[in-house]
């Protein structure tokens, strides 16, 4: 242990702690900007400055080790001048655009000059006056609100490998771009949406479209409906001061309509149906051995990721669509005619924990119903807004439950919001149909867990399954590698974009830290555990869609409406996995 | 020049550079051969007890820096001779590798003994490019003469980056990425390239290493003043006589540079103020003229030696207008990580521009010397840390080129609030 | 004279770890510049993601992404020069080109830029022609220089 004293108190930690963290054990919040809990030390933006007696020169708390007798001051009147000056720096090269700004009211930058009584700006405010980038429909950039801490850069690079971000120039021309200075688009940007969490502030951000919510709410002539996301209830209580999970269902559900949708509906019932078209196409692949290791295909950052990075490996993907595309082109086709509601009058909304979405309900092949699909995607974090706009007070909000038909679900739909749960509800089901037994114990302990990859072997009465599970895209591309070189051993693969699985979506209110991430995914857990029905295919409102619809699993109707296909991106970018000799599959 | 000292310029004119049998006559890579006999930890006392302290700029006693890398074992480490001489004003490294370029190998290979290195890099600037042609032939004339040792020694280019003079951004660009310093803790010689312990030294503090050992660290720590013992090169630019380079034991005082060795002012002008160190050096008055150029001597006038670099400026030159464009190097040169350097430097142009233009006002002045003290102490790397000095020295020893700019508003009245 | 393919200069420095900046130089030396196609060549060899191999290129001062022409005539803008009268040598160079700094000539031939002190301060001002240093050339000695590069 080492012993030290920060502003005339002892405090005694391991050797190798910061003198950031030692200060953070005793109640001394020392500010940070470029810091981050799961991130490696940057020391660049400099705010988090101390005196340290024997040095002439200020301190990074971040990057200073502490040693014995160390004696630092993180509050004399020199360093916060320093840090003052440095905050004003900051403030004079970026935009004075709180009021407008997306961040307003929950930005770090914004947070510090409050704390620092920051009333003017010596220096002369001037900005980078680069064009904005509108380019991709998930995500937004505007390159003059970034302050360099380069947070945006490690989870791209180093968490997801997707590497669409890095540095261009040098100096105060300096600044983060994507690829080789294109737009977002052209970049190999997946649109996963963690960039947007790692932002402290405005300079990235999800394509706001509460407007175009509105419109439809006005139109009299619009049915406004809405599926809502596995992952979105437990986390949508933190955007209303609630800790997560703390919203039950019949809350949020009321509180939607007083927003002003006419019918509130779940994805997890088609996060059910996804089971029972999956769960089929894969006892039939696997029984083939047809294209294996079958992959699960309901995220689209996932997808993105692999039509741009492994776009030779795109025929292992399962042909199902993701839930809220089917739920998409069952709600025009299926659910309006049990409702008796002209599908053309329908406006299908989804929210979702998740940016990519919104691209992947553009994509121009999801109009089976011979419709769009989905036409809104609204984020967790764009129905906190609205709710804030609603100023709806939970103490006081009568319970509503969820309308009919597509409304109803099991335990395992829940679980599509966790790393881990499209298997864990893939094995309710497969395991009881493949064996013809009872599952007695629903609950997987084997693929849960924060691992970034995990695996298992499953025991189907005798027969023996492999499957693995990863969560962020770079699991996704050791899993693929290993696709790709002949070596992969599984049977099935879940892979889910964003660490954590959909509860840490691009889409989520802003998440921190993996503790986070663990607390909504316990809080998921809970859900299932307390639902009556926890097995997709016991779900009674999926067997009257089969029943009067559908007719089977893999059915041509089913075809027709809830399979899909993928499309090789091409980019230039895409390197490692763009040349021809690497995306050639060796058996 | 009568009263220079030559122990690093030893072979200077006397030896062709294409020629290793030179250098060896004049008893070349005989003190590698005694290096190479002592034990490890003896020669590592014997370079720390001559006091040598870096020639580059951060003054750093070379044996000791030498003593934490040799502390690691079962690693691979690496000696790193940075040649990156970017200071403005400065060629001196320059001058030794063109002329002697085995006087710096032979000083690396005694290093790479010293703290049992097996690679070497010659960081070469890339604007210095053409004399990778002179390194690489030593180099292989050593090589034919089996003088390496197993060690691996190769000459990397810089690619226009001043910043990586700093060691840590050096050895970032050594792998291949953006030179951009890092945060130290760690040292190099504990975690340096490619995570291993490395020592980076200047050119010129390798240049010393074989006569120290040859004739000892007591014979060497006599010479000049005792904190800083030893010669320095320096070289004279602006308005000087003998625009030129030459070599001093280090008691010299910067009188002595500018109109001893230098021959004084042209056309008999009067001198108005000399910038010593480099680019980043202290502006300084005639009456300071006659500080010693020793580290500590320096220290106490609030002076840093710096590369060796002396910039004369006459009567008729503006201080203004040579700050600015000094300051103007540095938002150039700034690499962008850190907010106090990448946003300070181009602030401070900002309102030296505004003040030359007669725009100027108490207000403006004030907060450059806030925001250069600011800068001073809260950079990332000594690029930020030094970047203000030149401009806070000059306002300090030249207040009337300032204020001669500057309006008759007060502080309060110049405020753009 | 045909120039030489990119991977064919990438690969020279394929067995050397943080070998891109050499290979950017040779592009340098080759080309003028560096081709967008080279620096993708580039990330792949050396293992790197575009946007890193990109950061890398736009970092140093000697590179370019924009083409530029045959020869690069840079002049030093740092105080020594400065005081040595850079500001007239860079007046005479754009007369003589007959473009200003950062911009080629029509027949892409010369390219004219700043740069900081290239260390030969010993006669100032100086420039250089494809890192080649001219020190303290009198104003008459200069279109001798450029002619020898005018072929």
């Amino acid at each position: 242990m080492v012993n030290l004293t920060i502003d005339g108190r002892q405090v005694s930690v391991p050797e190798g702690t910061s003198v950031l963290k030692a200060a953070q054990s005793i109640g001394i919040r020392i500010p940070t900007l470029c810091f981050h809990p799961d991130q490696s030390i940057k020391a660049n933006c400099r705010i988090c400055l101390c005196e340290v007696e024997g040095s002439q020169v200020l301190q990074a708390a971040c990057a200073s080790p502490v040693y014995e007798n160390m004696v630092v001051n993180t509050r004399t009147p020199n360093v916060i001048e320093s840090r003052k000056m440095i905050l004003q720096l900051l403030l004079a090269n970026h935009p004075q655009d709180c009021l407008n700004c997306i961040r307003n009211g929950n930005c770090e930058l914004q947070e510090l000059a409050a704390e620092y009584y920051v009333r003017d700006n010596p220096f002369e405010m001037k900005t980078r006056h680069m064009e904005k980038d509108f380019s991709t429909p998930a995500l937004f950039r505007d390159p003059d609100k970034c302050i360099l801490c380069r947070r945006c850069i490690e989870v791209c690079s180093v968490v997801q490998t997707v590497n669409a971000y890095g540095m261009q120039g040098r100096g105060a021309s300096s600044i983060v771009v994507p690829s080789m200075g294109e737009k977002l688009l052209e970049s190999t940007c997946i649109m996963c949406g963690q960039c947007i969490h790692a932002c402290p502030v405005g300079a990235i951000a999800e394509r706001e479209e509460i407007d175009k919510f509105m419109d439809a709410v006005s139109d009299p002539e619009r049915i406004v409906v809405t599926q809502i996301a596995p992952a979105v209830r437990v986390a949508v209580a933190e955007e209303i001061g609630k800790r997560t999970g703390e919203l039950p269902m019949d809350a949020f559900v009321s509180a939607l309509r007083h927003c002003g949708f006419d019918y509130v509906l779940s994805t997890n019932y088609t996060a059910d149906l996804t089971i029972m078209e999956e769960g089929s196409e894969i006892l039939e692949r696997i029984s083939n051995n047809d294209r294996l290791p079958v992959i699960t295909s309901c995220s689209p950052g996932w997808i993105n990721f692999c039509e741009t990075f492994y776009p030779d490996l795109l025929d292992h993907l399962s042909s199902c669509k993701s839930p809220q595309q089917m739920f998409g082109a069952l709600v025009k086709t299926y659910w309006a005619k049990k409702m008796g509601i002209d599908p053309a009058r329908i406006y299908s909304v989804s929210i979702m924990p998740c940016v990519a979405k919104k691209y992947e309900a553009a994509r121009p092949e999801m109009n089976a119903s011979g419709f769009r699909d989905v036409d809104l995607v609204l984020t967790t974090r764009e129905v906190g807004r609205l709710f804030r706009l609603n100023r709806l007070d939970f103490s006081k909000i009568p319970a509503s439950s969820l309308d009919s038909w597509m409304g109803n679900f099991t335990g395992a739909g829940v679980i599509f919001g966790v790393s881990g749960g499209v298997t864990e509800a893939a094995l309710r089901t497969a395991y009881e149909l493949a064996t013809g037994e009872l599952l007695e114990d629903v609950e997987f302990n084997a693929v849960r867990g924060m691992g970034n990859i995990r695996e298992a072997e499953i025991d189907m009465k005798g027969t023996k399954i492999n499957v693995a599970i990863g969560h962020s895209t770079k699991a996704a591309r050791e899993l693929m590698e290993q696709v790709r070189s002949g070596q992969s051993k599984y049977h099935f693969i879940e892979i889910m974009a964003c660490p954590g699985g959909c509860i840490g979506g691009g889409g989520q209110p802003l998440t921190r830290s993996d503790q986070q991430r663990a607390e909504r995914i316990q809080a998921v857990y809970l859900e299932d555990r307390e639902a009556k029905l926890r097995k997709s295919h016991e779900n009674p409102h999926i067997k009257t869609l089969y029943d009067e619809f559908l007719i089977a699993p893999l059915s041509e109707k089913s075809h027709e409406l809830l399979h899909t296909h993928y499309t090789p991106r091409n980019n230039q970018y895409a390197v490692p996995g763009y040349s021809p000799q690497a995306c050639q599959k060796k058996n | 020049m009568p009263g220079e000292m030559r122990i690093v310029l030893r072979n200077q004119g006397q030896v062709d550079p294409f020629k290793i049998e030179d250098y060896m006559a004049r008893g070349g890579y005989q003190a590698l051969k005694k290096a190479r006999a002592m034990k490890r930890n003896d020669l590592i006392s014997e370079v720390r007890e001559s006091k040598l302290r870096g020639r580059g700029g951060a003054g750093f006693n070379c044996g000791q820096k030498w003593f934490f890398a040799a502390s690691a074992e079962n690693t691979e480490k690496y000696v790193v001779c940075n040649a990156d001489e970017g200071e403005p004003g400065t060629y001196k490294d320059r001058i030794i590798i063109q002329h002697d370029p085995h006087s710096l190998i032979e000083g690396m290979l005694i290093c790479a003994y010293a703290i049992n290195g097996s690679k070497g890099y010659i960081y070469l600037r890339g604007e210095y490019s053409y004399l990778g042609q002179v390194l690489n032939h030593a180099i292989a004339q050593a090589s034919d003469h089996g003088l390496l040792d197993g060690f691996d020694l190769t000459v990397r280019r810089g690619a226009g980056a001043y910043v990586c003079g700093e060691e840590t951004a050096l050895i970032e660009s050594l792998e291949g990425k953006r030179g951009e310093p890092r945060y130290k803790p760690p040292f190099p010689p504990v975690q340096g390239l490619w995570g291993k312990p490395t020592i980076v030294n200047n050119v010129e503090t390798l240049a010393n290493i074989p006569v120290i050992v040859e004739k000892g660290a007591q014979w060497f720590s006599a010479i000049g003043a005792p904190n800083y013992p030893g010669t320095k090169l320096f070289t004279l630019t602006g308005d000087v006589n003998r625009k030129t380079f030459f070599e001093v034991p280090s008691n010299t005082t910067i009188r002595d540079l500018v109109f001893k060795y230098g021959e004084g002012i042209p056309g008999g002008k009067r001198l108005k103020a000399v910038q010593i160190g480099g680019n980043s050096g202290a502006f300084i008055p005639e009456n300071l003229l006659d500080t010693q150029v020793d580290f500590d001597s320096m220290n106490k006038a609030g002076l840093t030696l710096g590369s060796g670099a002396v910039l004369v400026m006459d009567e008729t030159r503006d201080i203004l207008d040579v700050i600015t464009r000094i300051e103007a190097f540095f938002e150039h040169e700034s690499c962008g990580k850190c907010t106090p350097c990448r946003e300070g430097t181009p602030r401070l142009v900002g309102l030296l521009e505004k003040i030359r233009k007669g725009d100027g006002s108490h207000f403006d002045l004030d907060l450059m010397q806030k925001l250069g003290r600011i800068m001073s102490r809260s950079s990332l790397c000594g690029l930020g840390m030094a970047a203000p000095v030149p401009l806070l020295t000059a306002i300090q020893h030249f207040p009337n080129a300032f204020e001669a700019k500057v309006s008759k508003k007060t502080s309060e009245e110049g405020s753009p609030w | 004279m045909i120039k030489a393919g990119y991977k064919e200069i990438i690969y020279r420095y394929k067995n050397m770890p943080g070998g891109i900046i050499e290979a950017y130089h040779d592009l340098n030396d080759e080309y003028g510049y560096l081709p967008k196609d080279a620096v993708i060549d580039a990330a792949e060899l050396f293992n790197l993601s575009v946007a890193e191999a990109y950061g890398i290129a736009t970092f140093y001062s000697m590179f370019s992404l924009e083409p530029r022409g045959k020869n690069a005539v840079r002049v030093c803008r740092s105080a020594p020069c400065q005081l040595g009268g850079s500001e007239e040598l860079l007046d005479v160079l754009q007369n003589a080109l007959g473009i200003k700094a950062g911009e080629t000539t029509e027949d892409e031939i010369f390219t004219l830029e700043h740069t900081e002190c290239v260390g030969q301060c010993q006669a100032t001002p100086v420039f250089t022609v494809n890192g080649n240093p001219y020190p303290g050339l009198k104003t008459g000695e200069i279109p001798a220089v450029l002619a020898e590069y005018q072929a």
